[in-house]
């Protein structure tokens, strides 16, 4: 098996995502049945093969000015689960400020 | 006779009703809603959010002189609105209203179209039987034990059962095509960049288009005209002029059809197999030329798909932490925070997929998965011009199956995966696809599917014109409206 649970809890991590533990067992078993289909992929001779680029082939420009279609604070505030003094509000990142 | 009802009608009648005068935008917009349509809808639970009075407000704007001129519009609720609430079929957003219109939102209400309301999804489009959305599945109009495909289900089954004439999804590996396909509409997946998607919640961005979802033919141009076109706030977008679809019915004499048979021989439903040779036989009747080849099956494509899209995904649906919209988990440290208030907001298939792709992008695997995975991409996209230089369309199944049950595949990702096996490569290739209703079988519908190069969405809708010209495309919404009983009901 490709994952298993203690791979399961780490890429959690990684994705800042919350599983209950309860849940972990079956995810991996998910993850690795996925992983392993995926692995027909090497019947497939790709060595040769470059990486897919899906950008268009030049970047649009444009004139550099301002076109007036921008949000103030308060209309991107509008939507913050916590807001305060137009900021959004979080808890506290650093603590332990004082000299 | 009976009088076709404004329900009934196609968007291009209904704007011509509009402009004439003959029918007001407010009673353009209302008629889905008072016709039988109210009554399906408690069963069939397409829509997510509507009410009347966004709707009143919404047709007393649109402007009555235009080519959409009141024609009541369902959109898949990830795309922004900034009249009704945008939740991607899921709970992590909250009550989130957009401050801005999608661009394709704004285009439409332009010539005036009219939003009646947002369509269930499966959660951040993430599915293929609209089961994964939070609010409740939606069920096929044609048998409510179904599914009605996913992850556009709500609004594929909005527009069969005669809600609106015209909705807009979004495809990413055949969330327009499969669903059309089980719904028996149309569903267009543009070429990749010709429709915006600024106000389109990101997904997998190599991947993502809108798409259109119709019952004629000639309402799917008329929406692709209005729709396809640069876009300032995009800077995914397609280089050069949009394609002139306005050929749609210009026959399809000479055109040559790829006919990869290697990929039905074996797993697809025989109504599937049947429709194939009606198509076929059609198009051969009507001028076109028949072009047998072998394609590199599509189970390559789907493992290819689901290591790209899962971590783009992985990547895009990093916004959702909590901080700046939607909802938040309680936590006293920031990193708390994110994680419960992602683990509390997002559904299974959305986690399974976050996971999914925050693994083949970390440290050790990012090679062994990713990277090999965009090679392989490469290959499908050279399989696909080998394929293009030897015809102008390709004529294939757009799912294995028939509508399934609904529960028959919760509980194994790997078999809802492979139903899309048939419409993840035009994603992987950036090219347009079109699933065609091709009548019944058994009470449900059957439809197959037409993909083109880059930017041959008026070859698509010929051929698919030349298949609806023939009688069986039409067949379900006929058929209600000349006997005007509900076809899931029968």
């Amino acid at each position: 098996m490709a994952i298993d649970r203690a791979e399961a809890a780490r890429i959690a991590e990684l994705a800042r995502l919350h599983v209950p533990g309860a849940e972990l067992d079956r995810l991996a078993v998910e993850l690795s049945k996925v992983l392993e289909f995926a692995a027909t992929l090497n019947q497939l001779e790709l060595s040769d093969e470059p990486l897919t680029a899906f950008a268009p082939a030049a970047a649009a420009l444009r004139a550099d000015e301002p076109d007036g279609r921008t949000f103030d604070a308060e209309t991107a505030l509008a939507n913050a689960p916590e807001a305060e003094g137009g900021f959004f509000l979080v808890p506290p990142v650093v603590e332990d400020l004082e000299p | 006779m009976t009088a076709v009802e404004t329900w009934q009608k196609s968007a291009r009648a209904i704007a011509a009703d509009v402009r004439a005068g003959r029918l007001t935008a407010a009673a353009a917009a209302a008629a889905g809603f008072e016709g039988p349509a109210a009554r399906w809808e408690r069963e069939v639970h397409a829509v997510l959010s509507t009410d009347a009075d966004a709707r009143a407000r919404a047709a007393a704007k649109a402007p009555t002189s235009a080519r959409l001129a009141g024609v009541p519009v369902l959109l898949k609720d990830n795309l922004c609105t900034v009249d009704h609430p945008t939740t991607c079929g899921s709970r992590i957003l909250g009550h989130w209203r957009s401050p801005y219109d999608a661009t394709v939102v704004r285009r439409l209400r332009e010539v005036g179209a009219v939003v009646v309301g947002k369509g269930n999804m499966d959660e951040f489009a993430m599915g293929s039987s609209t089961e994964f959305s939070a609010f409740g599945p939606t069920r096929n109009p044609y048998d409510l034990a179904r599914v009605p495909g996913g992850s556009s289900g709500g609004p594929a089954a909005a527009v069969a059962y005669g809600l609106v004439p015209l909705a807009l999804g979004s495809d990413t590996g055949g969330s327009v095509r499969q669903p059309a396909a089980f719904c028996g509409v149309l569903g267009l997946k543009p070429t990749y960049g010709r429709l915006s998607r600024y106000g389109l919640v990101a997904f997998g961005s190599s991947l993502d288009q809108v798409g259109i979802f119709a019952r004629h033919v000639g309402d799917v141009a008329e929406a692709y005209e209005v729709l396809a076109g640069d876009d300032p706030f995009d800077a995914s977008m397609r280089e050069g002029v949009a394609p002139d679809v306005s050929t749609w019915d210009a026959g399809v004499k000479g055109l040559r059809f790829g006919w990869p048979a290697n990929l039905w021989r074996a797993g697809v439903d025989g109504a599937i197999v049947t429709a194939l040779e009606t198509a076929a036989g059609h198009l051969e009747r009507a001028g076109a030329t028949r072009v047998p080849f072998e394609f590199l099956p599509g189970t390559f494509a789907v493992a290819t798909y689901y290591l790209l899209a899962t971590a783009e995904a992985s990547s895009n649906l990093a916004r959702f932490d909590g901080v700046r919209y939607g909802r938040r988990a309680s936590a006293d440290e920031l990193t708390a925070l994110y994680a419960r208030t992602r683990g509390e907001g997002f559904g299974p298939e959305v986690r399974r997929r976050i996971l999914l792709g925050t693994y083949a992008l970390s440290a050790g695997y990012h090679d062994e998965f990713y990277l090999k995975a965009q090679r392989a991409r490469t290959r499908i996209v050279r399989e696909y011009a080998a394929a293009f230089a030897r015809c102008d369309v390709m004529l294939m199944p757009a799912t294995p199956t028939l509508a399934f049950a609904l529960g028959e595949k919760t509980d194994d990702p790997l078999a809802m995966y492979l139903s899309d096996v048939f419409t993840i490569g035009a994603n992987l290739a950036g090219i347009p696809g079109l699933s065609v209703p091709m009548g019944l079988a058994g009470g449900l519908p059957v439809g197959v599917q037409l993909l083109g190069p880059a930017d041959a969405e008026p070859v698509l809708l010929r051929a698919a014109r030349a298949l609806e010209a023939e009688g069986r495309t039409g067949d379900m919404t006929k058929g209600y409206e000349r006997e005007f009983a509900w076809p899931g009901k029968r």
